[in-house]
């Protein structure tokens, strides 16, 4: 590179507050030009609200941002790359045109804005200067591929060399390597230790501490809207950097969830999945709450997708009552008596403009039906009404659409739809996602006497508190497999929290 | 993250749909019975401007023009109500059609076997349809555009290119000689044209709305993945589907042969549009806001009333499709219109 000037870019002071959350209080926060910062902490840290507040995406925020010493006012995204912020998302394809080439998501349109009076585009020189861009971070990606024809990884990339296809000074990473595999991510970290050198400054976000050891310089730790530490990477080790993520040493003693386990139900040999899920071994017992520990983009959703039969097995077998059973369809598995919460209620678990009656009875019409075919809707209307009375869902009769009810209250209805089934096996995937604090618990009430009439209960949260207070027993997913296992009364959240982030390699003290 | 959380704790209030949109209620009312305000004030106007539009023979005449375009719209009702759609109705009738009046004319066979393989026919044009669109997943829209084509090339090669009709010069210069059966003749005539249409309605309301398979269909329709994860038999509800619409188009087919006693080139293809135009009226009725049959039947009963009303106004048939098209865009208007 020509320019080596160091920038520094610096935040002071900053505070944001959400309705009812104070989402940043006085964050200071420093990045220079030519070094990789990690910022790590756990969800809902306040990590991608601050550098949001940084790109523009935010603007009312309460502190000053400033590049050299010098304020800067940056009112929208635009006046943010026109300093040379950038900003990669995880969700790369919202930032992608799917159906043009490479060339022209990099460059297209900085070229065009540079066209002036001209009109025609010189395609040839268009392929050539994207090719360049590509080249000065060895990418190797044709030009002219289509970008819906690329992998995860590779539009990744495509959104950096864009990021750099501009003069950019600073680019963040928000927590890129959430859904790639290990040689993609080496990948990744090649390309950023080659923007390093050429006197970019990176941003990192990552929940995934053994790569922020490999590639940052500095380490920053957030929680709850503060910074909490911040190191260079020779001086802090993953266990400090888990209890900064947490800030408390566990002390209050949570009351551990018992039952009466019963004999094996449900149980998964050498299950892997096309897609993320790698070598899954484990059992649940009658009466049991398994819960499978892990942080966004674990593989958690995969495997109990893999489970239900929703998507297909690359190899393994599942077991019911000792039996071997196959089937590659959730109608399969209704049948042999599994039940799925999803994680996207809305586009996967409820039929919003559908009454709270139709919502409930749709997993098992043939008990309500007669003559197996026709509809008995005073049957059904009954069940609706018992199951709501049942379950304390708040809405004023079974005929209102379900689009009407709170966050909690659909998700009773998710439940109450498998409760009238005959199922035996539950598998929960996030389900307090979006639910208040008071529906929450009338949840685990609900998945507590679940266990206690001997059904056998799988619980896939990346929250490790209600994962403590709800399980019997633990898997800890990481990068789509189980590390560990752990009964509940021997385990504490920071341990949790050590192997979800990819801790197992080195040995955990306490 | 966080603010999504206190958007939604936000919002947990119970809102029922009484209380959530009082000041819409005029628009709710309209939404649901616009189209019955929009047959009566017809009717009204048609009744007052028209000598003997109220007569029982024009009420039935109308009802025998609106049968076949009925017939089909159910069809593609059931199509629509699995979220699908079904471009290849006019052609798989203008099949049917012939197939069953060249049983008679071309090889002297009954009432039974022309139906019934017209049927099968039709049928198995419905499972092309369902396996391309289902397991090849091509979006329906594109494929049965294919297979419009495909099936009135297929309708044309078959009848080559001629009408088929009692007595027809044969291409070795002899006249057929087998005749129409009286059974299928009356198929076509006044009362049962209209007695086979209110039994299709009828049904396919019934079927809908009270029987297990109506409520997994409207399932698929509203939301195709959590009916998956909710254990439907997603696929196999979407091909029936479109076998059903295959079906009902094939039974439109036959019922026009029957009505006008020839088979006529494509003449199927004319009823797609309104076929379309009578299920997408339908779908604001009673408020259901889904693709149902009473809904559809309204729809083509407005179709017919207006096309009837101007055809003895005196307005001339080429300005019928703008009459036509406006009613489709009201109702359209209606049940798209979204509220601020």
């Amino acid at each position: 590179m020509t320019c080596n000037k160091v920038d520094k870019l610096t935040m002071s002071k900053i505070s944001m507050e959400f309705p009812g959350v104070k989402a940043l209080n006085n964050v200071d926060y420093e990045i220079e030009t030519g070094t990789i910062h990690a910022l790590i902490g756990a969800n809902g840290a306040g990590k991608s609200t601050l550098m949001k507040t940084l790109v523009g995406v935010y603007q009312d925020y309460n502190g000053e941002i400033a590049l050299n010493g010098q304020v800067l006012k940056i009112k929208s995204p635009k006046d943010a790359k026109d300093l040379g912020i950038e900003i990669v998302y995880q969700e790369v394809d919202t930032a992608l045109i799917p159906y043009l080439t490479v060339a022209e998501n990099v460059i297209l349109e900085q070229y065009i804005n540079n066209m002036g009076k001209k009109q025609l585009i010189n395609w040839n020189r268009l392929y050539e200067e994207s090719e360049e861009v590509l080249n000065k971070l060895n990418i190797k990606i044709a030009t002219r591929k289509i970008v819906k024809e690329l992998t995860l990884a590779e539009k990744q990339m495509v959104l950096i060399a864009r990021a750099i296809s501009k003069k950019c000074r600073f680019l963040i990473l928000d927590e890129p390597t959430a859904a790639l595999s290990q040689v993609e991510t080496e990948e990744l970290f090649r390309v950023v230790r080659e923007l390093k050198e050429q006197n970019v400054g990176i941003v990192f976000i990552s929940h995934r501490l053994p790569e922020v050891f490999a590639i940052a310089d500095q380490i920053t730790v957030m929680r709850d809207g503060e910074i909490v530490l911040q190191k260079q990477v020779g001086e802090i080790n993953q266990i400090e950097a888990v209890e900064s993520m947490m800030g408390r040493k566990i002390k209050q003693q949570q009351t551990i969830f018992k039952s009466k386990i019963g004999k094996k139900i449900f149980e998964v040999k050498n299950l892997s999945d096309r897609n993320k899920v790698r070598d899954i071994n484990f059992a649940v017992h009658s009466g049991e709450i398994v819960a499978i520990a892990g942080l966004v983009g674990a593989g958690k959703t995969e495997l109990c997708n893999a489970l239900f039969g929703a998507s297909p097995l690359k190899s393994g077998e599942r077991l019911i009552a000792n039996q071997p059973v196959h089937f590659d369809h959730p109608h399969q598995a209704v049948e042999y008596g599994l039940a799925l919460i999803p994680e996207e209620r809305r586009n996967q678990g409820i039929f919003i403009n559908e009454s709270v009656k139709t919502n409930i009875t749709i997993t098992n019409l043939e008990k309500y039906c007669q003559h197996d075919h026709f509809i008995d809707s005073r049957l059904e209307r009954r069940t609706a009404r018992e199951m709501i009375d049942q379950l304390g869902i708040k809405t004023t009769s079974e005929e209102v659409r379900v689009a009407f009810l709170s966050g909690g209250n659909q998700q009773k209805v998710v439940i109450g739809k498998w409760l009238i089934t005959d199922a035996q096996i539950y598998i929960f995937d996030e389900p307090t996602k979006g639910i208040d604090v008071n529906a929450k618990n009338d949840l685990f009430e609900l998945i507590k006497q679940l266990a206690q009439s001997g059904k056998a209960i799988i619980y896939a949260s990346c929250d490790f508190q209600e994962i403590l207070s709800i399980a019997n027993r633990i898997y800890v997913m990481y990068d789509g497999k189980f590390i560990k296992e752990f009964l509940t009364e021997s385990t504490t959240e920071e341990e949790l929290l050590f192997y979800a982030t990819g801790g197992g390699s080195c040995e955990y003290q306490h | 993250m966080q603010q999504e959380v206190a958007v939604v704790s936000t919002n947990t209030e119970l809102t029922t749909p009484g209380k959530q949109h009082p000041r819409f209620f005029n628009y709710e009312f309209f939404y649901k019975w616009g189209t019955l305000f929009t047959i009566i004030a017809t009717i009204a106007v048609f009744g007052l401007a028209i000598d003997g539009f109220l007569e029982l023979n024009n009420i039935l005449n109308i009802l025998r023009s609106i049968s076949i375009v009925t017939i089909i719209a159910i069809g593609m009702t059931v199509s629509l109500a699995v979220g699908g759609f079904d471009l290849s109705v006019g052609s798989v009738a203008s099949v049917a059609g012939a197939i069953s009046l060249s049983m008679f004319v071309w090889y002297c066979q009954g009432s039974f076997v022309a139906i019934s393989v017209a049927l099968l026919v039709a049928m198995l044009f419905g499972f092309i349809n369902a396996i391309l669109v289902v397991k090849i997943k091509i979006p329906d829209m594109l494929l049965t555009l294919a297979t419009m084509f495909i099936y009135q090339g297929v309708a044309l090669t078959y009848t080559q290119g001629s009408t088929i009709s009692q007595n027809m010069v044969l291409p070795n210069g002899e006249f057929a000689v087998g005749k129409i059966t009286n059974f299928f003749n009356s198929l076509g005539k006044i009362p049962w044209i209209i007695i086979i249409m209110l039994v299709i309605v009828a049904v396919v309301h019934f079927f809908l709305t009270y029987t297990k398979h109506g409520r997994y269909m409207y399932m698929v329709g509203g939301n195709i993945e959590a009916a998956r994860l909710s254990g439907v038999d997603v696929n196999k509800y979407r091909i029936i589907a479109y076998l059903i619409s295959a079906i009902f188009a094939a039974i439109g087919g036959i019922v026009l042969v029957s009505r006008i006693q020839t088979a006529e080139i494509n003449a199927g293809a004319p009823y797609l549009m309104d076929a379309v135009a009578a299920a997408y009226i339908g779908l604001s009725f009673g408020g259901s806001g889904k693709p149902n049959a009473i809904g559809t039947f309204v729809g083509a009963i407005l179709i017919g009333i207006l096309q009837n009303g101007l055809v003895m106004l005196s307005v001339p048939y080429f300005a019928m499709d703008i009459a036509k098209g406006l009613v489709l865009v009201a109702a359209l208007t209606l049940t798209y219109y979204k509220k601020k």
